[in-house]
């Protein structure tokens, strides 16, 4: 018998497509900026605890060490609380984008930040997150939030940001 | 005289029976110079051509600058007489110059406006005549008919396809823009695909060179578009959960290899070119990323980190092999962005050594790795279609730009584009055949 080593996924994908977030268009802008300019427009479907400065879930990167993809441990607090939250908001959906810093390919990068959003995913599923609730992507090198390119802008671009649906 | 010139210069000059001509009755031997590391180049002398001051595009320094890009000619000052006819050639001059070929012209400007490009391409040892042709353009079409010179005298000349005709696609970032351009093979005549204000990386020609795909970030994530050059339209053929992006087409044009993370991590799938029919095609727990086919179809060389530091596989797509996946670079901790040459037998990649990103050649039967550049920050490299050159990536005080270095490394050029961040070159298909 021939060996197949593929997997037919169309039913899977479709169902996965319908859950896809998509938040609304944000344009031309970095991530920080879209972040802020999305603060300040009051979003009658986001949740203002998500914005409350006073509250650990405004808090939504988590920083690696050089080459890691591991969440350390001072981020737990705040993937726990995020955790937390989508558990108790079942309609509640998060984008996870993950980004590498610039030296090296851009593909080979992209998949290093696929690895940063991917143990943010993790670590919210074991504390009590559903799989629907979360999509992981990345971002790669191609999104900066620093632009330098010495040591301290690439530790500011080895990050996952926390995106909730309606951002 | 001829003796003298190489006496006085460092070269060694030897005789080379260079090609047989198949296509006229003609039979070329040039004199070859052999430099130092073995590269041949063939000194060409091309007198400009009559009449081309008057026109808004001239053809000599296009002719020129092709050829000397390709590694394998050297220009021999051509000073003097405009000549239009081969029977104002006075050989004797040639050769005192170091010229083993020869090349003039003359440009008419006919009474509709259309231009007639007429040359010669002559041997100057054996005084004979390799290639003469005449071409009538409109006067917007003169760098194209430029190109296909320089394609007949390099095709008379090397016995090798030229592919000064063809086309390369590369992302432009200007200020928050992002440009998917299409330009000629010397960075001419772009023209932007697609504008965004979102960034674009992995342009990917189609075998037949009318569709090109990328991975677009518009949408807060990568998502893999094909886009029809001629009429616009594009259509998402990776558009899943997660990341999707890496695109690389099977040379039969039906299929599109992609990185998805859909099924955790970022592992290669295949994809038919409409975007049905998934099939998973790696399996590890890690990156498998970067795929490239082999020229054949039959396999798939990639970027994948299951050794615990990025290095390029191979893998099967058919057979009872299918699913083992071999190792092919050792060198170095990190080895990435890998492309079949088009003959199949070698792979172009980068190569890090220290903080150095560099283009490297590996070849696939004796697995010798061959450095062609020694610039910082050199990324997705990508083989002309005859083999001879390699367009890569490159930063210049800080800037991104596009080069060409010859496979022998012996010449590197960087291409003169536009302001912007230029990245992320693909050299486009050869798509007729002479």
């Amino acid at each position: 018998m021939k060996k197949v080593i593929s997997v037919l996924l169309i039913g899977l994908l479709s169902a996965c497509a319908s859950q896809t977030t998509q938040p609304t268009a944000v344009e031309d802008k970095s991530a920080a900026q879209a972040a802020a300019a999305a603060a300040a427009v009051a979003n009658p479907n986001l949740n203002p605890i998500l914005r409350d400065p006073n509250n650990i879930l405004s808090k939504r990167s988590v920083y690696y060490d050089y080459d890691s993809f591991v969440v350390k441990n001072e981020y737990r607090p705040l993937v726990q609380a995020h955790a937390q939250y989508l558990r108790d908001n079942a309609g509640a959906r998060v984008l996870l984008q993950g980004n590498a810093d610039e030296r090296g390919s851009r593909e080979y990068n992209l998949a290093l930040g696929q690895k940063r959003a991917d143990s943010v995913k993790n670590a919210l599923t074991l504390s009590g997150a559903k799989d629907s609730q979360i999509e992981a992507v990345s971002l790669g090198e191609e999104k900066p939030r620093a632009t330098g390119h010495d040591e301290a802008s690439w530790a500011e671009n080895r990050r996952t940001d926390i995106r909730y649906q309606g951002e | 005289m001829l003796m003298r010139f190489y006496q006085s210069s460092r070269h060694i000059l030897i005789h080379v029976f260079l090609l047989w001509l198949i296509s006229t009755p003609l039979q070329a031997a040039l004199d070859i110079e052999i430099f130092g590391g073995g590269t041949t180049q063939i000194p060409i002398a091309i007198v400009p051509f009559a009449g081309e001051e008057k026109l808004k595009q001239g053809i000599t320094a296009v002719v020129a600058a092709d050829l000397q890009r390709s590694g394998l000619f050297r220009l021999v000052d051509s000073s003097g007489p405009v000549l239009r006819d081969p029977r104002q050639i006075v050989y004797p001059d040639w050769k005192n110059r170091g010229a083993a070929a020869l090349v003039i012209g003359s440009t008419v400007t006919l009474p509709d406006g259309q231009v007639e490009v007429s040359f010669y391409l002559m041997d100057v040892a054996k005084q004979v005549q390799l290639a003469d042709y005449t071409m009538i353009v409109p006067a917007d079409r003169l760098r194209a008919a430029a190109h296909q010179i320089a394609d007949i005298i390099y095709e008379r000349l090397t016995g090798d396809v030229g592919v000064f005709s063809t086309r390369i696609a590369y992302v432009v970032k200007q200020g928050n823009k992002y440009a998917l351009q299409v330009a000629d093979a010397d960075g001419f005549n772009a023209q932007s695909i697609i504008e965004y204000s979102e960034p674009i990386i992995s342009p990917a020609w189609s075998p037949d060179g009318t569709q090109i795909a990328y991975v677009s970030f518009e949408n807060k994530k990568p998502i893999v578009y094909v886009q029809t050059l001629a009429t616009r339209a594009r259509k998402a053929v990776a558009n899943f959960k997660g990341s999707n992006s890496a695109p690389a087409w099977s040379p039969d044009g039906k299929k599109l290899a992609v990185v998805l993370s859909l099924q955790g991590g970022s592992q290669i799938f295949l994809v038919n070119a409409d975007g049905s029919g998934l099939q998973r095609f790696s399996q590890s727990s890690g990156i498998d990323t970067e795929p490239n086919f082999s020229p054949d179809g039959q396999s798939i060389i990639f970027t994948s980190d299951r050794g615990g530091s990025p290095q390029i596989y191979r893998m099967p797509v058919t057979g009872t092999a299918s699913g083992t996946a071999e190792r092919l670079t050792f060198e170095g901790s990190y080895n990435v962005s890998p492309h079949y040459s088009r003959d199949g037998k070698s792979f172009t990649f980068i190569h890090r050594s220290g903080a150095r990103f560099n283009v490297a050649v590996q070849d696939l039967a004796t697995r010798q790795v061959q450095l062609l550049t020694d610039s910082r920050f050199d990324e997705s490299p990508s083989p002309a279609p005859n083999d001879k050159m390699i367009l890569y990536a490159t930063e210049v005080k800080g800037r991104g730009i596009l080069a060409v270095v010859s496979s022998d490394g012996k010449t590197r050029q960087e291409l003169s584009m536009q302001a912007g961040d230029i990245r992320e070159p693909a050299w486009g298909p050869l798509l007729k055949v002479r």
